[in-house]
C-alpha cells in the first residue's frame, strides 16, 4: 500500500527524522512512537502529501486516498452529528446510505445525539463523530494521530475492535499512539527519537 | 450531492444557524451610510453627489469585514485539509464557497442598496445603476476577496491583511461602478459600463478560483 524510502523532515532548524524507510502492506498495522515533538504528527503529515517540505520517496500504491484523523478532526460544531458524518461522504464522493450511517452512530455510542449540534457533544464524543468516517466508508487505508486521546475506556475497546475488523479485511492502518494496541495481529512499530 | 451543492447547502445552514456573522457587515453597512447624512447635513443636493462614492467604499468595507472569515473555520476545524485530502476539485469547493459567501454577504448588500439610496437622496435612475452595478460587481468581490482569505487563512490574524492584499484588486470595479452609477444620474447610456463589469466578472470567475485553491493548498501545507 505504502512504501517509504530515505523520507526526512527538518522543521524550524530541528531534525525530525531522516534516513527514515518503511512500509505498510494490506493486513498490516504501523504504529508510530515518540515522545511529545518528536515529529509523530509530521510524519503523518508528510506520508499523506500535506506537507511537503521533505525529502525521500512516498509512494502509495492504494485507488483510494486514505482516510485522515488528525488534530483538527474535520468536524463543524454548528452541524449535527449526521450531518458532519453525511459531510465525510460527501468528501470522498461515495454516497452512504442512511441505514449505514445510523448503525455508525449507534456503534458510536452516539445514539440519542444524532441530531444534537457538535458544539455540544463533549471532546470525546466530538472524536467519535470524527472516528465515524472510518465506519461509513471502505478506504482500504486509514492513517490516525492519537485516536485514542480523549476516548474512555468503552471506546477503547470499541476503537481496538474496528482496528481488528479493519485489519481483517486487507485493509491497512497507520497510527500514532502512546498507547499500546491490544488486538490479534503483529503490529509494527516505528520509533521516532 | 456532489460536493458543490453539498458544500454551499452547508455552509448556509451553518450560517443560519448563527446568523450574527452575516448579520454584522449588514448593519456596519446601514450605519455607516446613515452617518454621512449626520456629519456632511441633510443637504439633498451635496448627498445625492457624493452618494455612489460613499455607497460603493461602504458596501467594500462590509464586503471585506466577511472576508476573513470565508475559510477561517474550515481551515480551524480541520475541514479544509480533509478537502485537499480527499483528492476532490479545490477549485469546485473554493467555487461553492464563493458562490455561498456571495450569497451571504454580496447579495443582502444588493437587496439593501435600494433603501441605502435612499437614504441619500438618489433618484429613480441612480437607484437602478447602483443596485445594478453591486449585482454585478458584488460576485467580483467575493472571487477576488476570497484569494486574499486563503493566503492569510494560515495566520492567526489575517483579518487586515486581507484588506491590504485585496483592495488594490479591487479599484478598477470601483472606478468602473461609481462611473456607471455617475452616468446613469446625468442621464447617459451605461450599457458599456456593464459590459466592462461583466467582463470583469467573468474574467475573475475564470481566474480567481484557481489562485485561491493554489492558496488553499499552501495554508493547509504546515
Amino acid at each position: 500500500m505504502l512504501q517509504v524510502q530515505n523520507a526526512g523532515c527538518e522543521r524550524d532548524g530541528r531534525l525530525l527524522f531522516e534516513n527514515l524507510s518503511c512500509s505498510l502492506a494490506p493486513g498490516e498495522l504501523l504504529q508510530i512512537v515518540g515522545g511529545n515533538g518528536s515529529g509523530k504528527s509530521t510524519l503523518l503529515r508528510v506520508l499523506l502529501g500535506l506537507y511537503t517540505d521533505c525529502q525521500g520517496d512516498i509512494n502509495w500504491s492504494v485507488d483510494e486516498a486514505p482516510l485522515y484523523l488528525g488534530h483538527r478532526l474535520g468536524i463543524k460544531q454548528s452541524l449535527t452529528v449526521l450531518e458532519n458524518l453525511r459531510w465525510f461522504g460527501v468528501l470522498r464522493e461515495v454516497l452512504v446510505d442512511e441505514v449505514r450511517i445510523h448503525e455508525a452512530v449507534y456503534k458510536l455510542g452516539l445514539a440519542g445525539f444524532e441530531d444534537s449540534l457538535c458544539a455540544h457533544l463533549s471532546e470525546g464524543q466530538r472524536k467519535r463523530v470524527a472516528l465515524g468516517q472510518f465506519l461509513i466508508m471502505d478506504n482500504p487505508c486509514w492513517v490516525m494521530d492519537e485516536p485514542f486521546s480523549a476516548v474512555d475506556v468503552e471506546g477503547l475497546s470499541f476503537l481496538m475492535a474496528i482496528l481488528q475488523d479493519h485489519l481483517d479485511v486487507n485493509g491497512g492502518i497507520i497510527i500514532s499512539t502512546h498507547q499500546p494496541i491490544t488486538i490479534d495481529r503483529p503490529v509494527n512499530t516505528l520509533a521516532l527519537q | 450531492m456532489n460536493l458543490f451543492t453539498a458544500s454551499v447547502h452547508r455552509d448556509l445552514l451553518v450560517h443560519f444557524r448563527h446568523p450574527s456573522e452575516m448579520l454584522n457587515p449588514l448593519v456596519f453597512f446601514v450605519v455607516v451610510i446613515s452617518l454621512f447624512p449626520l456629519g456632511i447635513g441633510p443637504e439633498p443636493g451635496q448627498l445625492k453627489e457624493i452618494a455612489p462614492g460613499i455607497v460603493w467604499v461602504a458596501a467594500l468595507l462590509a464586503t471585506l469585514m466577511s472576508m476573513d472569515s470565508m475559510f477561517r473555520s474550515d481551515f480551524e476545524d480541520g475541514s479544509l485539509e480533509q478537502i485537499v485530502l480527499s483528492e476532490q476539485s479545490t477549485f469546485l469547493f473554493v467555487l461553492a464557497k464563493v458562490v455561498s459567501h456571495w450569497l451571504l454577504s454580496g447579495l443582502p448588500l444588493v437587496l439593501l442598496m435600494p433603501l441605502a439610496a435612499l437614504l441619500l437622496f438618489l433618484d429613480e435612475a441612480g437607484v437602478w445603476a447602483l443596485t445594478l452595478s453591486l449585482l454585478l460587481v458584488s460576485p467580483t468581490l467575493s472571487l477576488l476577496g476570497g484569494i486574499g482569505a486563503a493566503l492569510t487563512v494560515g495566520l492567526p490574524r489575517g483579518g487586515l491583511l486581507v484588506t491590504i492584499l485585496v483592495m488594490p484588486l479591487y479599484v478598477p470595479v470601483l472606478v468602473l461602478a461609481t462611473a456607471m452609477v455617475q452616468a446613469a444620474e446625468a442621464g447617459n447610456d451605461t450599457i458599456g459600463y456593464v459590459y466592462w463589469l461583466l467582463a470583469i466578472l467573468f474574467g475573475s470567475m475564470c481566474l480567481a478560483p484557481i489562485a485561491t485553491a493554489a492558496a488553499v493548498n499552501v495554508a493547509t501545507d504546515q
